[in-house]
């Protein structure tokens, strides 16, 4: 079967799509979440659902779990029509989602999770065997992982490993992944792909959902793009350029992110960022690092190389054995994030969600949380003015909300994230570290983004990022490679992908 | 700082072997964790007076912690769910008052209507079940916060019990309401049998059943447990109802112990109860800890207790120290376990 046969609207003659929906129609109140879209996936391959935020791909899964019903539409199995929504273990049968948020009982142990609500019948619980039907299942799946552990002691990789032996556990044979590589380092999600592989060669379809578009070449055939709730295509992967994918997802010629233009930072620059001899046992040793006014410094490694401990660190969330951080010439009390703020820095936490915004306050209040004192005198806060910056903010990192008085929680991630990065900057900070900055962000936002801590650094600033994505780090004067707790590389400008993801996995040593 | 790696090891990518789980065996060692306390508290009181160990005594501090047992059992499976029911105190006092309003003459500050007295018993059990019933109509469907909810429903319980029996403790008890309370069944008074097997039921449902199982399912994650075909609403419905039944059921033990409903029964007892839970490694978030715990949290206060009284604190004095052992019990509970407490 190849990829020709499988797009949207072949009927006669093949097999029956895994699964299917057609003409799907969705609204919440004024907005139109999907407007007759569809996809039709064939059995036994990896499908990619891309698309910008907000371009219908939760609404259709959640029409495809079962777990919303379309205005209009149908979704069909096999051929067959879908259960009612009412009847959850016909829908498992059918169709597994492992959502970004876990579906795990973090308070449960594996086992119990596994076989939640189906321990037993109407009688007594047979634990041992409980334990032993689990281990049996996990083994099935080579998945290694102790069914007596909590849940909630699971990273993140052997949580959606659990999750996706629960869903085939339950006779599933069509998968949804949503977003699975977004919180997994380099090598979880290269083992990711290893174990679909093996899966789909089992006769597993599977939907993937991701914003990286590269990895819908490294694993998927087929690619359908959704954009403002319509289905725009669908096509063999290797029949689909980058820059036509991008361009289907985007609405015009977008082209893929290279590195911005940038001068060169002269010697004679200042050094606002000074970190001299840094350890934390456990997490990273001997770091030294230096970041000029105007410098742009990526920094790379993969999930257990400490390099988020490291700006946790130089953020004052934690306090290092040994070494300094110094800010502009100033060595703030180690380990207090205020002393840190005052010396003039700005950080952009891992996870906008619960270090990064109050998500029930208003885009104006949260952008403008650390500069309250400049909007009014004695603590007061006058609204006009703190309306006034925050519309400012708007405009200049082009946030899409319908104003200034919006809570953040009605965002996108994208729009979500701008704001976080407006605050960071809110106070002219001299050195601004980032965390994953894009992390969950679609490709036009993460542009603009990016762009936006470009200027920033023109203006001055001397920049940190910290990420897993070669997108990110493009435009950085040059890149550090973090491995195992050491900084083991550093590549200056025009580096290749190649060159860089060899040193972060540890491919070849120095 | 040498050379040698003493780095990061990578967070591990498997877990433990699977078989024979490490892991089980702590969690039953949290689950016992207040075994060595009661063992301790039972040495200190036999030092503090010989008359602590006798049967008698022993009896009589286990029956008067019979009815904060059934609280306790209540609200750790309400707190397991992730809900909250602060009127379980009121409910005490009200559902027997009310039954026995119903039952006793007028003149004995009955309403009047005068019931058959075997009515007594299925009226107070029903009061407590159709608060239960209420408070989760105004939690489930009314989408109202558990906390501030269960918090009116005390004083609205509270008040209804006053304005019924006009402010007035009730004497005139028929005996079948009194028999509970009072009776003794192979030589232990019934209300401990009674609370015991509860217990043992509540630990059995909760631990060995799926039904049971799904409270904990529903406390640690409702999404989670709404995606696995778990009608949460349904059973967190049903387990406020339980819950009032329980709280009912104490009453009347209380009622019979007694000999009377006083105006203020239960009264300021929703502390202890939270506190026993608590101590006993319930979380307030949900989805943590088991009734064993709760019930050796009671034993544990109910020793305390005793042993206040007879060490010989003085009666002024013995509400502040009774307190503030429980809050170091709290400050303990919360070290041992090393674990934040929510």
């Amino acid at each position: 079967m190849t990829g020709q046969t499988q797009t949207a609207g072949t009927v006669a003659g093949a097999v029956a799509p895994a699964a299917e929906a057609r003409d799907i129609s969705k609204r919440y109140g004024a907005t139109v979440a999907l407007h007759s879209a569809g996809i039709t996936i064939a059995p036994g391959e990896t499908h990619a659902l891309v698309g910008r935020n907000g371009a219908g791909k939760s609404t259709l899964v959640s029409i495809l779990t079962g777990l919303q019903r379309p205005d209009s539409g149908q979704v069909r199995f096999d051929g067959t029509p879908a259960p009612a929504l009412a009847d959850r273990d016909a829908w498992r049968q059918r169709v597994a989602c492992v959502y970004q948020k876990s579906t795990i009982i973090p308070t449960l142990t594996v086992a119990e999770n596994l076989f939640l609500n189906r321990q037993a019948g109407r009688g007594l619980i047979d634990w041992r065997g409980l334990r032993r039907r689990a281990a049996d299942l996990l083994e099935g799946y080579a998945v290694a992982v102790d069914p007596a552990a909590p849940a909630g002691s699971l990273t993140v990789e052997q949580r959606q490993l659990v999750e996706i032996a629960r869903a085939l556990s339950f006779g599933a044979t069509f998968i949804i992944l949503d977003e699975p590589t977004a919180q997994l380092d380099a090598a979880a999600i290269e083992r990711l792909f290893g174990r679909m592989r093996e899966l789909q060669a089992a006769g597993v379809t599977f939907l993937f959902i991701s914003h990286h578009l590269q990895e819908v070449y490294e694993v998927c055939q087929t690619v359908t793009v959704l954009r403002d709730a319509r289905h725009i295509l669908t096509q063999p992967v290797d029949t689909l350029s980058r820059e036509a994918l991008v361009a289907a997802m985007t609405g015009d010629a977008g082209e893929t992110l290279a590195g911005i233009d940038r001068p060169a930072v002269p010697e004679s620059a200042p050094v606002v960022l000074d970190v001299a001899g840094l350890g934390l046992a456990g997490f990273y040793q001997d770091i030294d690092l230096r970041v000029r006014a105007g410098e742009l410094v990526g920094l790379i490694g993969s999930g257990s190389s400490g390099k988020v401990a490291l700006a946790e660190t130089i953020a004052g969330l934690r306090r290092a054995d040994t070494g300094t951080v110094s800010l502009a010439g100033n060595t703030p009390k180690p380990g207090s994030v205020p002393a840190a703020l005052a010396a003039g820095l700005g950080y952009l936490p891992q996870d906008r969600h619960r270090e990064g915004l109050v998500p029930l306050l208003s885009v104006a209040e949260n952008a403008t949380l650390p500069i309250t004192d400049r909007l009014g005198p004695a603590g007061i806060i006058a609204p006009t003015r703190q309306r006034a910056v925050a519309q400012r903010m708007i405009e200049a990192y082009d946030i899409k909300t319908d104003g200034p008085h919006q809570p953040v929680n009605g965002l996108s991630g994208g729009n979500a994230q701008k704001v976080v990065l407006a605050r960071a900057l809110a106070n002219d900070p001299k050195a601004l570290v980032m965390v994953s900055p894009t992390a969950g962000v679609d490709v036009r936002s993460k542009d603009s983004l990016l762009r936006a801590v470009a200027e920033a650094a023109a203006q001055g600033t001397g920049v940190l990022i910290v990420s897993d994505e070669l997108d990110d780090l493009r435009s950085c004067d040059r890149v550090l490679v973090m491995f195992h707790g050491r900084v083991v590389r550093e590549v200056s400008r025009g580096w290749a992908d190649a060159e860089l993801v060899t040193a972060v996995e540890g491919v070849e040593q120095p | 700082m040498t050379g040698t790696q003493t780095i990061a090891k990578p967070p591990a990518p498997t877990g433990g072997r699977p078989g024979l789980g490490g892991r089980i065996p702590l969690a039953r060692l949290r689950d016992l964790a207040l075994v060595p306390a009661i063992l301790l508290l039972v040495v200190v009181g036999a030092i503090i007076d010989p008359v602590f160990l006798s049967s008698a005594n022993i009896t009589n501090v286990l029956q008067q912690q019979t009815e904060l047992a059934l609280l306790v059992l209540a609200e750790a499976i309400i707190l397991i769910a992730g809900k909250f029911d602060l009127s379980l105190e009121s409910t005490i006092g009200l559902a027997p008052a009310l039954a026995l309003a119903l039952v006793i003459p007028a003149a004995s500050n009955g309403l009047g209507t005068e019931l058959p007295a075997g009515l007594a018993i299925p009226i107070c059990l029903l009061v407590g079940v159709a608060i239960g019933a209420f408070n989760g109509l105004l939690i489930l469907r009314f989408k109202l916060s558990a906390f501030i909810v269960t918090l009116g429903m005390l004083i609205v319980l509270r008040g209804l019990q006053i304005g019924i029996t006009g402010g007035q403790n009730l004497f005139d008890i028929p005996p079948s309401v009194l028999y509970l309370g009072n009776a003794v069944w192979f030589g232990v008074p019934a209300s401990i049998w009674i609370s015991g097997t509860l217990f043992v039921v509540g630990i059995a449902a909760l631990g060995f059943f799926r039904h049971g199982r799904a409270v904990y399912a529903i406390g640690g994650n409702t999404d989670a447990a709404r995606a696995a075909g778990i009608r949460t609403d349904r059973v967190v419905w049903i387990i406020l109802m339980v819950g009032g039944l329980l709280a009912a059921l104490a009453g009347l033990l209380m009622t019979g112990r007694l000999g009377s409903v006083a105006a203020a029964q239960g009264d300021g007892m929703i502390f202890t109860v939270f506190a026993a839970a608590v101590i006993g490694g319930i979380s307030l978030d949900g989805g943590k800890g088991t009734l064993f715990g709760a019930l050796c949290g009671v034993i544990v206060l109910g020793l305390i207790n005793n042993i206040l009284t007879l060490a010989g604190v003085s009666a002024q004095w013995i509400q502040a120290i009774y307190g503030a052992i429980i809050l170091i019990a709290l400050i303990l509970a919360r070290l041992t376990s090393g674990k934040a407490q929510d």
